[in-house]
């Protein structure tokens, strides 16, 4: 088992490699001089220098290679054209509210996922499997940004449930919090549910087809055991995978949420850059969300076995 | 009979098998109506240059935030733009994203699938380059282009491509490894049939179906970021009227005129929804499970 | 041969049903898929249903156990009674408290009828758990017990275990001791002896025939092979096409059938008596193997591992016209030869030669002229056909690769087409269009359009139905005639190898323990593995198709089933 992990870990290693190269060359490699296209048509010769040196784009390709992955290793992310503060120190000041969003969240969307996908499943072609497909592909058709004005217009406008925008952090009080963050994590959630929900409702599906299934319904097993005892655990491998993959589109989801809520969120601060063209800061955005991901996905991975008892490495 | 059919002849089978039913399966009134609706919001789109009453670019200071009237059907945008034209030629570049990116993800996924699951010594190293690709989120890959590259179609396109080519892989890998263990292969090799020919007679034709599906959900996918890079400012050029631009600039308006998020929100949203269901279909109807129980 | 024939007429009759019918759900009008339904069990009682496939064998099963799929199948008429107590058209919750208790069942796959991530033990004592209020420890301690009885060894630990970790056989044993736990009154077992080696499956027969002693429990044993029937029934009714058409005690059905179907059921029962060795070909060998190892595995990364020798040290030639079985249970290393030589997998070591070739070590590509003299037919008909490809196509992709012309090719396939007895216009159709043994049939055209030297069958006639394997093995016969091709038939099924083989050479895990002529090996067997494998075959004091016992019975020393 300690194996297993460890390989798993080791091989997130050239995962990572091939991103951070993926993400060297995009810059590098860009027709035209990147430096003039950051700065912007206005700039100034003794500007462009500046950026060029800021980037390293004077030296050849292998040497700023290796400055760069040398300054990645030490934890070095450049320092933002627009503020000349550390990029790293500017993630770690927004990481939170992020952080705290996300992980809302996910718990909502499993708990509320997972038992909409098996009861589907269970009632499979009648109304209540119809209802949740219909919520699954509404959820995947409808722009994140619009889900979240719709809840606004509801919830804060004409309700007055909770704050439009705005974040306060769990420290100045929990009910501060959660009435400016549950917004956003529904809407987040959205897109989340729909997902783990269909994939829930079509491995269940599979799975209650099998023997064993039969097999528990020939011992006299209740209903809701065969579902929850024999069913849900074979079915889970397929619900982790998607929760795994899944985390890309929370993502891409943070960083419109962010906006339109107003949170002082690492999304924010990557739609702020992308007005001011700052790339470090872009750069780091994408090395750090697919740390992220690699992370979340091994997580999962190594989850497995505690599901499947076949999975033994 | 004197001519023994092509490979051509098994991959239009295929195809054709998606519109001609395998008998006992219904397909029930949902499907056909998406069916019509993206009929209509395709032909509407295609053909708007020639039936929208105004210019969508074609800005007017007097007539600015306009609400609905009969010279406006649905009012105008801060710039006096009539909203109705805009939404209506909006739907061309949206659906050519969507159609584009699409294409170009299932051909490339499709050659590098069939290659990582054929060949064994390449399999390792292009699994482990899809696997970092996967782990980029296509919005910031799309703000990083954009950046980079300044807004355009091929920025938006690249940026959505390239986090999907690796699903396209891994699907066409894992219908190829299975395919591969068939017996049917086997006897193909046995008859002396050249791996190439293995490969594109027996192999690939068993990939078109869950591609077409998958095809259908990037499709779906690729509208709906266009949208949100739009909105967020990394999109195509704001000259250019598409669902996500209208929608980014009528953001500030919210308040006062929803109606510049809502008509081209409602287009986009059931534009996705009848493709996502569409592609839901085919999936069920090309669900091999499904053949074996009529078989 | 001794048929068991205690008199039933006056034990308690555990299950009537009467004019049973069952169709597709809200079809009433459509074909019954059941039609006129009557059977009896009496209390210890073992009454076989059997029939080819698609004979409603386990629809029956099914519907006794209130476990037809709702979607697909529905009882339109008739009655099931268990115990006196009606229970057509029960409430699902009346049902559920009647199985386990009163009625149970095993299936055929016990791999895939256990729960993958459950312990067995807790799946045994799942059963205790939702029938009885016995506390933890008692359920525990009874578990066990019945983990016991059922002769599992060292219980404590199979307690732990989890299904993929144990073999067919103790899976098969797990799922007896979950049935038979609340002693109930019937056992249903639908062919639960299908998926297992002979060996495993004699000691699964004597298991329940031994539980059914202890209890005086009725059993409904649903089987496709005679030869288990022989040994265990007391009763049998036939079915064909969703009807029951003969039923009558054991020894009745087997001298005297009166309907033709059972007849012909019976008449392609091939017996253990093996050929008689044809005149050995003087021509000179078609393939020669030497010292052929195949081991899988091995080395690995941060382990080093052993790997798995599938196969060590195969010797074997064969004549032109002549056939060479090799016969053994699963993971005896049987296919692995199979595919060695048609190198769809490459040999560690040995030789391999054809056509005076020396082929083992050859590259893909030098390979690829020689691949004309081997042709291989596989088990699974509904696989091994393109199912995209017509038939013509498949037909004429081996002789075009070797530079014959379309139109040359298709005549060609019209020719095999009569060759394997097909119409000639099934050369425009589909695999699907086609029944299991068709499709078999166009596989072995496939592989004699090549004219090899050689056909391998790698359990050709494993997955058809009895009458239709006696078909395709004559079609196999014919064809031996006709091009006086060599043939190597790879066979768990020892019936097969005594009607088919000239030679028989005999493999357990990976090692060859006997060789030589079909007639020596099957009657006189020296190897203990060897008699033991003909012990076990079910049956194998009948011959079946002349309804009468064997004239001679194979393997001489110690006989005891």
């Amino acid at each position: 088992m300690f194996l297993y992990i460890l390989k798993r870990v080791l091989a997130t290693i050239p995962v990572m490699v091939i991103v951070a190269i993926f993400v060297f060359l995009l810059l590098r490699l860009t027709p035209g001089d990147p430096a003039a296209i950051l700065a912007g048509d206005a700039a100034t010769p003794a500007q462009l220098e500046r950026i060029r040196e800021r980037l390293g784009l004077n030296d050849p390709l292998l040497t700023q290679f290796i400055t760069w992955m040398g300054q990645l290793l030490r934890g070095d992310l450049g320092t933002s054209l627009l503020s000349n503060t550390s990029v790293a120190g500017m993630l770690a000041d927004r990481l939170g509210p992020t952080i705290n969003i996300a992980l809302m969240t996910i718990v909502i969307s499993v708990v509320m996922a997972v038992p909409m996908g098996v009861i589907a499943a269970w009632r499979h072609r009648t109304w209540v499997d119809f209802l949740v497909m219909s919520f699954s592909v509404l959820g995947f058709s409808v722009p994140v940004f619009v889900i979240g004005y719709i809840l606004i217009q509801i919830f804060a406008i004409d309700l007055r449930w909770v704050p439009v925008q705005g974040y306060k952090s769990p420290a100045d009080g929990f009910g501060a919090f959660f009435s400016r963050a549950i917004l956003p994590s529904l809407t987040l959630a959205t897109i989340y549910i729909a997902l783990i929900a269909r994939m829930t409702r079509a491995s269940m599906l599979e799975v209650l087809g099998e023997d064993y299934i039969r097999t528990a319904r020939a011992k006299g097993v209740r209903e809701n055991v065969v579902l929850f005892r024999h069913a849900l655990r074979n079915a889970a491998v397929p619900i982790l995978t998607i929760i795994g993959t899944g985390f890309a589109l929370l993502i891409s989801g943070v960083v419109v949420t962010e906006s339109v809520f107003n949170i002082p969120g690492i999304g924010r601060l990557t739609v702020d850059a992308i007005l001011a063209r700052d790339y470090p800061v872009i750069q780091a955005m994408i090395l750090l969300t697919a740390g992220i991901y690699v992370f979340v996905n091994l997580l999962v991975d190594i989850s497995y076995s505690f599901f499947d008892p076949r999975i033994r490495y | 009979m004197t001519e023994i059919p092509t490979s051509r002849h098994s991959a239009f089978q295929v195809l054709t098998g998606l519109f001609s039913l395998p008998a006992g399966a219904r397909i029930g009134i949902g499907p056909m109506i998406a069916a019509v609706i993206l009929l209509i919001i395709v032909l509407a789109s295609v053909l708007a240059p020639l039936y929208v009453p105004y210019n969508p670019l074609s800005m007017d200071a007097l007539s600015r935030l306009k609400p609905p009237s009969e010279a406006h059907w649905l009012g105008t945008d801060p710039y006096g733009r009539d909203t109705f034209s805009r939404v209506m030629t909006g739907g061309r570049v949206s659906l050519l994203i969507g159609v584009g990116a699409a294409v170009v993800s299932v051909a490339v996924g499709l050659m590098i699938g069939l290659v990582a699951g054929f060949f064994r010594a390449a399999d390792g190293v292009i699994m482990r380059i899809m696997d970092s690709l996967m782990a980029i989120p296509a919005i910031l890959l799309a703000i990083a282009l954009v950046a980079l590259n300044g807004p355009s179609l091929s920025s938006v396109i690249i940026a959505i491509t390239v986090p999907e080519v690796p699903r396209v892989v891994r699907l066409v890998r894992s219908v190829v490894l299975s395919a591969r263990e068939e017996p049917y292969v086997e006897a193909a090799i046995a008859l002396g049939s050249s791996m190439p020919k293995i490969l594109i007679q027996h192999l690939m034709p068993n990939t078109f179906a869950p591609l077409i599906v998958q095809g259908t959900y990037i499709c779906a996918s690729a509208i709906l970021i266009e949208a949100i890079l739009s909105f967020l400012g990394a999109g195509v050029s704001t000259e250019i009227p598409t669902w996500g631009n209208i929608m980014a600039e009528g953001r500030t308006y919210f308040q006062i005129k929803p109606g510049l998020i809502f008509w081209p929100g409602l287009m986009l949203s059931l534009c996705i929804l009848a493709i996502n269901l569409l592609g839901d279909t085919a999936r069920d109807l090309l669900d091999p499970r499904m053949k074996k129980r009529e078989g | 041969m001794e048929f068991k024939s205690k008199d039933f007429t006056d034990s308690r009759r555990v299950l009537k049903i009467r004019k049973l019918k069952v169709g597709l759900t809200g079809r009433p009008n459509a074909a019954p898929v059941l039609n006129e339904i009557d059977l009896d069990i009496r209390a210890g009682e073992t009454h076989c249903l059997v029939g080819e496939s698609g004979s409603g064998k386990s629809v029956t099963s099914l519907a006794v156990m209130g476990l037809l799929p709702k979607d697909a199948l529905e009882i339109q008429g008739g009655l099931i009674d268990l115990e006196g107590v009606e229970i057509t058209y029960a409430k699902p919750s009346v049902m559920r408290a009647l199985r386990a208790r009163r009625i149970a069942m095993i299936f055929q796959e016990p791999m895939t009828a256990l729960n993958p991530v459950l312990r067995v033990g807790e799946q045994i004592e799942e059963v205790l758990n939702m029938h009885t209020d016995l506390s933890q420890a008692e359920a525990k301690k009874r578990t066990l017990d019945m983990m016991e009885q059922v002769h599992l060894p060292d219980v404590d630990r199979i307690y732990q275990a989890f299904p993929h970790q144990l073999s067919g056989g103790q899976r098969q044993r797990i799922m007896i001791a979950m049935a038979l736990i609340l002693d109930p009154d019937l056992l249903i077992a639908d062919e639960p002896t299908t998926a297992l080696d002979v060996t495993t499956q004699l000691q699964i027969l004597r298991l329940i025939a031994e539980m059914q002693e202890r209890h005086g429990t009725a059993v409904l044993f649903i089987t496709h092979d005679m030869g288990v029937v022989a040994e265990i029934a007391d009763t049998v009714s036939v079915m064909q096409k969703g009807r029951i058409v003969e039923r009558a005690p054991i020894r009745d059905l087997l001298t005297n059938p009166q309907e033709d179907y059972t007849k012909k059921l019976l008449m392609a029962v091939p017996n253990l008596a093996p050929r008689a060795a044809r005149a050995p070909a003087t021509a000179k060998d078609v393939i020669i193997v030497k010292g052929l190892d195949m081991t899988y595995g091995g080395g690995g990364f941060l382990r080093r591992s052993e790997g798995v020798k599938a196969a060590r040290d195969v010797n074997f030639t064969i004549k032109p016209g002549r056939t060479l079985g090799i016969v053994g249970e699963s993971g005896s290393g049987k296919s692995t030869v199979a595919r060695c030589i048609m190198r769809l997998i490459d040999p560690t070591a040995g030789k391999v030669s054809v056509a005076g070739t020396e082929i083992a070590q050859l590259s893909r590509r030098q390979l690829q002229p020689y691949r004309k003299h081997l042709q291989i037919v596989f088990q699974d008909p509904y696989r091994s056909l393109n199912p995209r490809w017509t038939v013509a196509r498949s037909l004429c992709e081996g002789p075009i690769n070797f530079g014959t012309s379309k139109e040359e090719a298709m005549d060609k396939a019209a020719e095999l087409m009569e060759l394997v007895d097909l119409p000639r216009d099934a050369l425009d159709r589909y695999p699907h269009q086609f029944s299991g043994g068709q499709r078999q049939r166009i596989a072995i055209a496939r592989a004699v359009a090549m004219k090899p030297d050689l056909l391998v069958a790698d359990e050709a006639v494993s997955a058809l139905d009895v009458s239709v394997q006696a078909q395709v093995l004559d079609l196999l016969d014919d064809i031996q005639d006709k091009f006086g091709v060599a043939m190597l038939f790879i066979t768990h099924d020892l019936r097969v190898a005594a009607q088919i083989c000239d030679e028989v050479l005999v493999m357990q895990k990976g090692l060859v323990v006997e060789h030589g002529p079909a007639d020596e090996v099957l009657s006189n067997p020296r190897h203990d593995y060897t008699r033991t494998l003909i012990e076990a075959a079910p049956g194998r004091h009948w011959d079946f198709a002349n309804f009468r016992a064997m004239e001679r019975v194979p393997a001489l020393k110690g006989a005891t089933a």
